[in-house]
């Protein structure tokens, strides 16, 4: 995997050797005259996983929006590897989002195609690779992540932790340098969330990808994050590693993790 | 002594203020009412337009993907010929029957064949296959993107950075404008076939004189109407059906609301660009 990672020190760019790989500063997104997002400020570091959590409407989803570029800011600035992503258009934003693999809360995986073709579709869009080179490459995706016997099944046919799976072969088949996730664990069983948990681990370990997990699931927080973020109310109330959080006198997040059965009364 | 005389006065100002002010927020609302027709209308034609253009835009840059667009042609097409054939048979058949019976009153069914050819070229086989296409078609089309809307697709889509309107709304509205000309020329020739079985073996009309009325009162002008008509219809049923399903929300409802849309809009645009296209074909 050609990730900056995985590069010799030598051969990295200035930018390849921030730790920070994405910084989002002074961030600002209404809708209909309500600020969601009210000023973010956060940086993304490079080759972990960092994990953003926040009760509902706290503005996670949105956040991801902006960072994918699937919306424009209103104000703020994203910074890519030191590129501000949001004066792009689509044009310009081609390379970027080559950076980005996405693994939607659903998966959102093409229905009328197989498990097999959706994860070919961005090599068949993006590269000029010979079929029996995708059919090599696919497989050994869905290899990687134990679903290679649902290659020839419609999305529909498999269950939900398998469709993640899916979506996150689909995700990494271009060998993306930023891993996004959203929530990844939302409705599925607890053996099945286990499962996803270690998935994004492993994946982080094995490509040395960075990863963004957006979350409300404490469980999964502790046994994947690096750092953690919280958003609250649309600003970011706290970022740190994963550690010091249990520590953070932060009002808000501290009546959030009581919530959520971390800390104690 | 000030204040008991001060306060009848100022309840009797509130009272006439009241009504007074109920009477603006009335007129308001009125007048909100009335402006929302005609600012939603236009709000309409902005996205429509802006729509078109992205397409253009997208339809004429790299990469082809071909295989997308005949996937869209045999969708919007090949898979309407049985309907739009049917259809055209049963017009055909139907108005054919019609005038042999009214025109025989007055002696004149050897004029069966010109105003059939006529009326088929220039209006019935164009508005007729447009609706059965957009009944058929453009309703699916509108549910297929609605759904990939809603369950996220379409972003999937463009965080592979993959232009959706280049991938889903481009191959279809060249496919609508390619094919939905071939259905009206299908109807056409279908309907003039049904037109010509009633009038001619079920109702004894010369075959000659029908086919000969036919030949010498069809223009090529009239088959140019009936392509450019058929071209706009395309243009616009499966535009308005991926506008539809493009920007649907609100989950499988919204879906449904945005197909039900597609179908009324479509209907209703396709009637008001005939009388506009026909009126065009008038102007000397």
């Amino acid at each position: 995997m050609p990730g900056p990672e995985n590069k010799p020190e030598a051969e990295k760019t200035e930018a390849e050797k921030d730790p920070i790989q994405i910084r989002i500063e002074g961030l600002r997104k209404s809708y209909d005259g309500t600020e969601v997002l009210r000023g973010v400020d956060l940086e993304i570091h490079r080759g972990i996983i960092n994990v953003i959590i926040g009760g509902s409407g706290a503005g996670k989803s949105v956040l991801t929006r902006q960072l994918l570029r699937l919306e424009r800011p209103d104000a703020g600035r994203i910074l890519v590897d030191g590129v501000d992503i949001v004066p792009l258009n689509d044009w310009q934003l081609v390379p970027i989002r080559r950076k980005f693999g996405m693994v939607f809360q659903f998966g959102a995986l093409f229905d009328s195609m197989s498990c097999f073709d959706n994860v070919a579709f961005p090599l068949r869009e993006h590269t000029k690779m010979t079929r029996k080179q995708v059919q090599t490459r696919v497989m050994q995706r869905l290899t990687d992540l134990n679903v290679a016997h649902a290659a020839p099944m419609l999305p529909g046919q498999i269950s939900g932790g398998m469709q993640k799976r899916v979506a996150l072969a689909r995700a990494l088949v271009l060998e993306p340098e930023i891993l996004v996730y959203d929530e990844p664990t939302s409705g599925l069983d607890p053996v099945s969330s286990r499962l996803v948990d270690e998935l994004i681990a492993e994946t982080s370990s094995k490509f040395g990808v960075t990863s963004l997990v957006i979350t409300h699931d404490m469980a999964s927080v502790f046994k994947i994050a690096h750092r953690v973020s919280m958003l609250y109310k649309g600003r970011v109330e706290e970022s740190c590693p994963t550690a010091e959080i249990l520590t953070t006198k932060n009002p808000v997040v501290v009546d959030f993790l009581k919530a959520s059965g971390v800390l104690t009364a | 002594m000030a204040e008991p005389e001060s306060e009848p006065k100022k309840a009797e100002d509130g009272e006439k203020a009241e009504p007074a002010s109920s009477l603006m927020s009335t007129l308001a609302g009125v007048f909100d009412w009335l402006a929302s027709f005609p600012l939603g209308l236009l709000a309409e034609i902005g996205v429509m337009a802006r729509l078109m253009f992205e397409t253009t835009m997208w339809a004429i840059r790299p990469p082809y993907r071909v295989s997308r667009l005949i996937d869209a042609m045999e969708f919007i097409g090949v898979q309407s010929i049985l309907i739009v054939g049917l259809t055209g048979a049963s017009v055909g058949s139907v108005f054919s029957l019609q005038l042999v019976d009214g025109f025989r009153r007055f002696g004149a069914e050897n004029q069966v064949g010109s105003v059939i050819g006529i009326a088929l070229a220039r209006e019935l086989s164009p508005v007729f296959s447009a609706l059965m296409v957009s009944a058929r078609a453009g309703s699916s089309i509108a549910t297929e993107i609605g759904s990939m809307r809603v369950s996220n697709q379409i972003d999937a889509l463009t965080t592979m950075s993959v232009n959706p309107i280049q991938y889903l709304v481009a191959p279809r509205v060249i496919a609508g404008v390619l094919m939905v000309p071939v259905m009206a020329l299908l109807f056409n020739l279908i309907g003039l076939g049904g037109a010509y079985l009633v009038a001619v073996q079920i109702n004894g009309l010369d075959g000659g004189i029908f086919l000969e009325r036919v030949r010498w009162f069809v223009d090529r002008i009239d088959l140019w109407q009936l392509l450019f008509k058929a071209m706009v219809f395309g243009l616009a049923i499966t535009l308005i059906s991926c506008r539809q399903g493009f920007y649907a929300s609100g989950g499988a409802a919204g879906v449904g609301l945005a197909t039900n849309r597609a179908v009324v809009q479509s209907a209703v645009t396709v009637l008001v660009l005939d009388y506009l296209i026909t009126s065009l074909f008038f102007v000397d």
